[in-house]
């Protein structure tokens, strides 16, 4: 039941933010601060409470689990499943989503109400997303993320919002539209064949498929995602969809709507189609590769900080795609680092831009310049930040890269050694930005008040996740450790799967709770 | 210290001057130790926490001290002690003094991390971190974009070394499964023979690196121009910590270098290159931190020559006396700068000698080190142990690189002089202000004396049964150097001294005087060319820029605009476009509805007909 709350949590702090709106706008405000603040507490306290258990995403070894018939004739049915990955990727929507509300406290002062209904949905949206094992279900989900996200760009944007938020809109539609005919033709493929006409996610693990047939479909799998995360050449929607959203809207882009992409690639992309992905791993890796190098080289060209920030994304989520086609240990876990860590230190960077914004009225570096003498703690922050996506050891994205890096190079070394070379145009477009707005001297007289209480909190909070991800990332690894050795299981010997030894584990563990870990190691030696 | 520009100063210099002081205090104490008990493995090591446990990949945040690592840390808290308590005063006053402080403790905590890491991914951090720190250093003064450009020219240039070095850790774990620098050792030379593949590419690998850190060929071009930053972080970054970051790793994987022929000579020549491309540079300087610059490059060159031939101990015995005189340069040349109202120009100083007595004596202190006039000194130390190890190297480039280092030694002790000359002597052209600070002037006496008698520590080795600092460091290489013979030694110690006295008499007599000779030779065609030439770093700041800078930059401007979005918007565009022609038909004129009806029917009829 913890799981339907994770979904419900957002969804009421948004009804009761829009019906506390017309009363004022700080008690929206606050509904959702108090929503999102209890969204975090229960999924940290799912995470502190897990252990070192193996709940892999193997069958039945579900951390915890919902299951409710909803409409039964089709075989859909309500069925949310966490393990370790999702787990940290609902960790990571509600500690950013928590730092949406708080940055747009004064950002947004226009129909505060709605802004908040429309922040929650997509929280609760991208939640969805991350506990579905329906893949009907999912779908929904993925929609229910999409659509309210229009709202906010078209809305509460800035200039250029309306031709943004409908680019935005169609690209992630199509995906979308490729992603449901994956998702169709698998479900009457594994019906025709078993009888048995279904969604469920772990049924259609088994289906057999004709090489052909299973390309395709996992070809709409990766087209629906790869739009999403963004791979290379489909990436266009992102810079202005970033840039001309709110501060808020950006954040959730940045730090959560793009790991979807991920996750759907990790979650079901590549386990339902292994044999397929398997081949078409190298090109997948030389598109991450591509997004790394032309991501980090057009965020160098840009002159509008947000802009250039958008395309540091292009190029970190190359990291990820070319770590998850490496389908090995170092470059998986790779993965889910840079996942969370690209969150938290583009998160950040659209949290200054954004204040930046507020207080300059502008977004050009140009106009920019000489900031640091009056905002010296903003500076500071930015060129923390601006390490960490450079990817400077001590810090969490280093450990991510360095393990992709790591991963990849065993697969492909010259795919490797090109996407290292990635991390040097990021060097140069990190400090590029620093030294265009807050080095130099100032372009034009600005006054500007340094970072406020609350903003310091907020910057501060995401500084302490970094740095101790980057000198301590064990927690992390070991919660999604599972998970990605399921995976790497699953892509080394694609055609055998492993149903009863976990189910075995998972009797053993219900039959004795004093000792699950002593008892997980016993089930799985067996 | 981020928050200590609300402190008040004297608070900011003792936090950031104590932390420094007690970490001195603590190797000077652990040397101690190290040297009266040695542990028996040879290394104290400990493991503080597991950094990551990703399938068997578990590089740990673990501290390793070995004899190697005792000569890094002693070295360069030491000298970095004695560049903080310089600051004090020679920052006082400045905007951002706990800013200043602040990175210069974290850039000593870097280079200790870097030295005292157990395995290349913590060397890695510590290597990245050093870099960082000179790029906020460089760029203190940042209102000055000049600054600014410096500082990034600096980080990226270090970053393309960095780069290679990663690939190079990827290599090494990819083949031998582990980055524990003790495994490495072991495993590289069970697996891999002298000359294979696999260790040639990461001995290049990570001698990329440490080209990059130690400003090298082809990647030099960074240090002269990291002169933007105050001149305690110069001392700092050219004495204690950064560039000699490279020659600490190449001494510490000196198993894999070992194990790649190939490119310990690539290393010999690149040593030998930079060393006599950035002395002739030295000579033709104006700026007088320019010249110290050029002149580091050149020394760490000599380290490179001596890492070449396999004298890891050699190469950082001159590490050691070349921090404690490169130090004392840099600061007594702070000094000269700051009173003279920021004036750089050694063209317009001269006659300092009678204003500014401590610093000229301390500043020549440096200068005999440096150029190796007096064979007591530190510096003449090191230097002759590098001369008598190439001369006695059993190969062709031994013999090349011993008659470069030759070259060297009077090109180092010519510019050496030519700036004592100019600076201190001849007519006085500008008067010094301020008054002399004992914190400023502590530092040089005691830096001054380490570079004048320092080679004591090795010269009576004999009479005292001393540990040789050179042979003490080499028990942790693999094959520790030979010994030199010692009339060989001897002979080539007083030839060097006759050469580097022949370089001072020529500068003598060029610069003391009306300097005529100079000025008719920089006059001249070919002189003005070769002079240009030099001045500018023999071009290759011009040849990156025209091969690398300017593409790039055309190419980011080029393609502003995202040239994958064109063909999106393009789709867009076509279908307004095709919006707007459909649009048009309906013009509400009936005729124009029937005639489209008619053609319409008869297209459709006439398909009908035809299939």
């Amino acid at each position: 039941m913890i799981l339907a709350w994770l979904v419900i949590i957002p969804l009421a702090g948004g009804l009761l933010a829009v019906v506390l709106g017309r009363l004022s706008a700080t008690a929206a405000r606050a509904a959702a601060l108090v929503a999102m603040a209890g969204e975090l507490a229960l999924a940290a306290g799912l995470w502190a409470g897990c252990g070192q258990m193996d709940f892999s995403g193997r069958p039945g070894c579900w951390l915890a689990e919902l299951n409710y018939p909803w409409i039964a004739p089709l075989g859909v049915s309500f069925h949310l499943a966490i393990d370790g990955l999702s787990l940290l990727m609902v960790v990571l929507t509600a500690f950013l989503g928590l730092i949406a509300v708080l940055v747009s406290w004064r950002e947004i002062t226009q129909r505060v109400g709605s802004f908040h209904l429309h922040l929650c949905l997509v929280l609760a949206g991208i939640v969805g997303v991350f506990l579905a094992v329906d893949l009907f279900l999912f779908y929904f989900f993925w929609e229910l993320m999409l659509i309210p996200m229009y709202f906010l760009i078209d809305l509460w944007g800035h200039e250029d919002r309306h031709r943004s938020a409908v680019k935005f809109f169609l690209f992630t539609q199509l995906g979308g539209l490729a992603l449901l005919l994956g998702i169709l033709a698998l479900y009457f493929t594994h019906g025709r064949q078993s009888g048995v006409y279904t969604f469920d996610y772990l049924a259609l693990q088994a289906t057999t498929l004709a090489p052909r047939a299973g390309m395709l479909m996992m070809l709409g799998f990766f087209l629906g995602f790869a739009v999403k995360l963004p791979a290379f050449p489909l990436h266009p929607w992102l810079p202005d969809a970033h840039t001309q959203a709110p501060t808020a809207g950006s954040v959730i882009l940045a730090g959560l709507m793009l790991k979807t992409g991920a996750y759907g690639l990790l979650r079901f992309a590549v386990p339902l189609f292994p044999h397929a992905s398997q081949q078409i791993a190298p090109v997948a890796m030389a598109i991450g590769v591509a997004g790394i190098l032309y991501g980090a080289a057009m965020a160098f060209a840009q002159s509008d900080i947000k802009r250039l920030v958008a395309y540091t994304s292009v190029s970190h989520l190359g990291f990820v795609l070319l770590g998850i086609y490496s389908f090995n240990m170092l470059a998986l876990q790779g993965v889910v680092m840079q996942m969370i860590c690209h969150g938290l230190s583009t998160g950040a960077l659209f949290v200054l831009a954004g204040l930046l914004q507020d207080r300059l009225h502008t977004r050009q570096m140009g106009r920019m310049g000489g900031l640091w003498a009056m905002a010296p703690k903003m500076g500071a922050a930015a060129m923390f930040f601006a390490m960490a996506s450079l990817g400077l050891p001590g810090l969490g994205n280093f450990v991510g890269e360095f393990l992709v890096l790591l991963g990849a190079y065993q697969v492909n070394i010259p795919l490797a050694c090109a996407a290292t070379a990635g991390l040097v145009i990021a060097t140069i477009y990190a400090i590029w930005m620093i030294q265009q707005a807050f080095h130099g001297r100032p372009a034009e007289p600005y006054r500007m008040p340094d970072l406020r209480v609350r903003e310091s909190l907020v910057i501060l909070a995401m500084v302490v996740a970094l740095l101790f991800l980057g000198l301590y990332p064990q927690p992390v690894l070991d919660t999604s450790r599972a998970p990605m050795e399921y995976l790497t299981e699953m892509m080394s010997r694609p055609v055998t799967r492993a149903n009863s030894a976990c189910n075995e584990l998972h009797a053993l563990r219900s039959a004795d709770g004093n000792s699950t870990t002593a008892s997980g190691r016993g089930g799985g030696g067996q | 210290m981020l928050i200590g520009r609300r402190l008040p100063h004297g608070l900011v210099a003792t936090i950031g001057c104590g932390s420094v002081a007690a970490a001195a205090a603590l190797s000077l104490w652990l040397a101690g130790t190290f040297i009266a008990h040695p542990p028996r493995s040879g290394e104290f090591s400990q493991t503080l926490w597991t950094w990551m446990n990703v399938a068997g990949f578990t590089p740990t945040v673990g501290l390793r001290l070995d004899a190697l690592s005792l000569v890094m840390i002693v070295v360069v808290t030491v000298v970095a002690f004695l560049i903080h308590l310089f600051s004090i005063t020679h920052m006082a006053g400045e905007e951002g003094y706990g800013r200043f402080f602040a990175y210069m403790n974290l850039f000593v905590g870097c280079m200790l991390i870097l030295v005292l890491a157990d395995n290349l991914l913590l060397l890695y951090l510590g290597w990245e971190g050093v870099g960082l720190c000179s790029y906020l250093l460089i760029g203190f003064w940042y209102k000055n974009s000049a600054n600014g450009r410096a500082a990034m020219k600096a980080f990226i240039v270090t970053r393309v070394g960095d780069a290679a070095m990663a690939v190079g850790l990827f290599l090494i774990y990819a083949s031998l499964g582990t980055l524990d620098i003790a495994d490495i050792a072991s495993r590289a030379g069970a697996q891999w023979p002298v000359g294979s593949g696999l260790a040639v590419a990461a001995a290049a690998l990570l001698l990329g690196g440490a080209v990059g850190k130690s400003a090298q060929l082809p990647l030099q071009t960074w240090l002269p121009d990291a002169m933007a930053g105050p001149s305690p972080v110069s001392a700092l970054i050219h004495a204690a910590t950064m560039v000699t970051a490279g020659v600490y790793l190449i001494a510490r994987m000196n198993v894999i270098f070992s194990l790649a022929p190939v490119v310990q000579g690539v290393i010999v020549v690149i040593g030998a290159a930079t060393m006599l491309l950035a002395a002739c540079s030295a000579m033709v300087q104006h700026d007088i931190k320019r010249v110290l610059a050029y002149s580091t490059i050149s020394q760490i060159g000599y380290m490179f020559m001596a890492l070449g031939i396999g004298a890891w101990g050699a190469a950082i015995l001159h590490f050691a006396t070349h921090a404690f005189f490169k130090a004392l340069l840099f600061l007594a040349a702070g000094v000269v700068i700051q009173r003279l109202g920021d004036e750089h120009d050694m063209f317009r100083m001269g006659g300092l000698r009678k204003q500014l007595p401590l610093t000229f004596w301390t500043f020549l202190g440096g200068a005999i080190s440096l150029s190796a006039v007096l064979p007591v000194t530190a510096g003449a130390y090191s230097k002759d142990a590098i001369l008598s190890l190439t001369y006695l190297a059993p190969t062709e480039l031994g013999r090349a690189a011993f008659v470069a280092a030759m070259v060297g030694v009077l090109l180092t002790s010519l510019y050496t002089f030519r700036m004592v000359f100019l600076t201190f002597f001849g007519p006085s052209q500008g008067c010094a202000t301020g008054r002399r600070r004992t914190a400023e002037a502590i530092p040089l006496i005691l830096l001054a004396i380490v570079a004048a008698f320092g080679g004591l520590i090795e010269y009576p080795q004999a009479h005292f049964g001393w540990p040789s600092l050179a042979r003490f460091v080499d028990a942790t290489a693999a094959e520790p150097s030979g010994p030199a013979a010692d009339s060989m030694v001897h002979l080539i110690g007083a030839a060097a001294t006759g050469l580097s006295l022949l370089g001072l008499i020529a500068a003598a007599v060029l610069y003391i005087g009306p300097r005529r000779w100079p000025a008719r030779l920089a006059a001249g065609g070919t002189g003005a060319a070769v002079h240009r030439f030099w001045l500018g770093g023999w071009g290759f700041d011009r040849l990156y820029d025209r091969l690398l800078v300017r593409p790039f930059l055309a190419a980011a401007r080029i393609n502003k605009g995202d040239f994958v979005d064109y063909f999106y918007r393009a789709i867009g565009e076509t279908n307004l476009l095709l919006n707007a022609l459909v649009a048009r038909s309906q013009s509400g004129k009936t005729r124009q509805y029937v005639a489209g009806i008619a053609i319409g029917a008869i297209l459709l009829v006439a398909i009908m007909v035809l299939l």
